[in-house]
């Protein structure tokens, strides 16, 4: 299956892979566009591309945290092709999307010479590479439903500003009045092989007011919930030290408490 | 867009239409033949470059419907009907694009092999964001690597060319 090309056509070129055929989904007009739907809430089609999400207003309006994730990905030549659904169905431990798409409770549709089934994309990734998709099915559309949630945020810890993997990525999302947390997602992206969902760090949040040896706390539950490898952007130890700082970090963006780039507010 | 003839090849032919540069071109691809090479190799365009061929330079960027994409990640049949903008189609009546103006007077060219992509890059920024910053043309820089690092000049020369825009047309 071809969407935009950007993972596909690199690993043919490396080898990696070596189809004897690609069906594009160019031209399936309903994996195209994004609306909001009652009920159901943001649907994306799986063909918008990263700069699509950049530029929607309705992720502007509703998710900000889901277009900043796709601003941060690549380069823009590559966020003019590379698609929300290739991002998903590459499964790559790094990318960057499914951590803050998870965070907010999104699911995926897969629809195939079967029935179309609906998966929480939670419980789409079972590995590097692979996921719960059937080769006879395609991803058509992620939804991101209605939800009291108050604050998001995705930080992304890369070698470079641009153009580089995630080697921590953090996602979390918040139901909190001021300080006082009454639910937290914390997904952590690139140090295990499938996102993950940081589970002991969420419970110690959970109830909260919200102080800094509370985000300390957390930072090292999450920090000793992830399975890191170590490889050439970063050893295992490094990026257990990483999800610690930047759990913290995305805790304080999804609570206001810091700047659009992460740095702390004064005063 | 329509299939050939299979003659029993693996890899199947296809009659595509682009636009390049304003020119209506009808050309007969394989199924696994890349945007850059039809530019390449089919029209002669070799002012897109091709260096890692994996999307990670940008030296083979071209606008795509007004849009910054690395030909070497597009399938031709990709392109079928689209509009294509290669550095050749920038200057209008041998007159220079302010963008490439600007490379000359700020000395923005070294070794040259990545201006192609850069100018285009540029000039995609300039249409979205007529005024930026030079944080959005590092940013819209960002998928255009330059290896004799002369990162300081480019960034400089499309500043310039904004600037000049912006005073001819009186902003």
């Amino acid at each position: 299956m071809l969407a935009g090309g950007t993972d596909l056509l690199p690993n043919m070129k490396n080898d990696l892979t070596a189809p004897t055929a690609l069906v594009s989904l160019k031209k399936i007009q309903t994996l195209q566009g994004m609306t909001y739907v009652p009920g159901k809430g943001v649907v994306i089609g799986a063909r918008v591309t990263q700069n699509g999400l950049v530029r929607s207003s309705l992720l502007n309006q509703k998710y900000l945290s889901v277009s900043e994730t796709a601003h941060a990905m690549a380069n823009y030549q590559i966020r003019n092709r590379g698609t929300i659904g290739g991002n998903l169905v590459s499964a790559i431990p790094s990318a960057d999307l499914p951590p803050i798409l998870i965070a907010l409770r999104a699911s995926v549709t897969l629809e195939g010479s079967h029935q179309a089934r609906t998966v929480p994309l939670e419980k789409f990734f079972t590995g590097p590479r692979c996921s719960v998709i059937a080769r006879d099915e395609i991803l058509t559309e992620i939804a991101i439903p209605d939800q009291a949630t108050t604050g998001s945020a995705y930080i992304k810890f890369g070698l470079r500003r641009s153009g580089a993997l995630a080697v921590v990525g953090v996602a979390v999302s918040l139901i909190a009045e001021g300080m006082h947390v009454e639910e937290a997602r914390i997904v952590l992206g690139a140090v295990a092989p499938t996102p993950i969902r940081a589970r002991e760090a969420e419970r110690l949040l959970t109830g909260k007011t919200v102080t800094e040896a509370i985000l300390e706390e957390v930072g090292r539950a999450a920090a000793s919930e992830c399975k890191p490898i170590s490889d050439i952007r970063g050893s295992e130890e490094y990026r257990r030290e990483m999800v610690g700082v930047f759990t913290k970090r995305a805790l304080r963006k999804a609570l206001n408490l810091t700047t659009s780039d992460g740095s702390r507010k004064t005063g | 867009m329509e299939q050939v003839r299979d003659n029993k090849e693996s890899v199947k032919r296809y009659a595509i239409e682009l636009t390049v540069n304003g020119d209506a071109h009808t050309v007969v691809v394989k199924a696994n033949t890349l945007l850059v090479n039809v530019l390449r190799d089919g029209l002669g365009l070799t002012g897109t470059k091709k260096a890692c061929e994996v999307g990670d330079c940008g030296s083979c960027t071209v606008l795509l419907d007004g849009e910054p994409v690395d030909s070497c990640l597009v399938l031709a049949v990709e392109a079928d009907g689209h509009e294509i903008l290669t550095v050749e189609g920038v200057a209008q009546n041998s007159q220079l694009d302010a963008v490439q103006q600007a490379f000359i007077d700020k000395a923005a060219t070294q070794c040259g092999f990545c201006t192609p992509g850069m100018v285009l890059s540029a000039k995609a920024l300039l249409s979205r964001n007529p005024q930026p910053t030079e944080q959005d043309v590092r940013e819209a820089l960002a998928g255009n690597l330059c290896r004799c690092t002369g990162y300081v000049n480019i960034v400089r020369a499309v500043l310039a060319a904004a600037t000049k825009q912006a005073s001819e047309k009186g902003v």
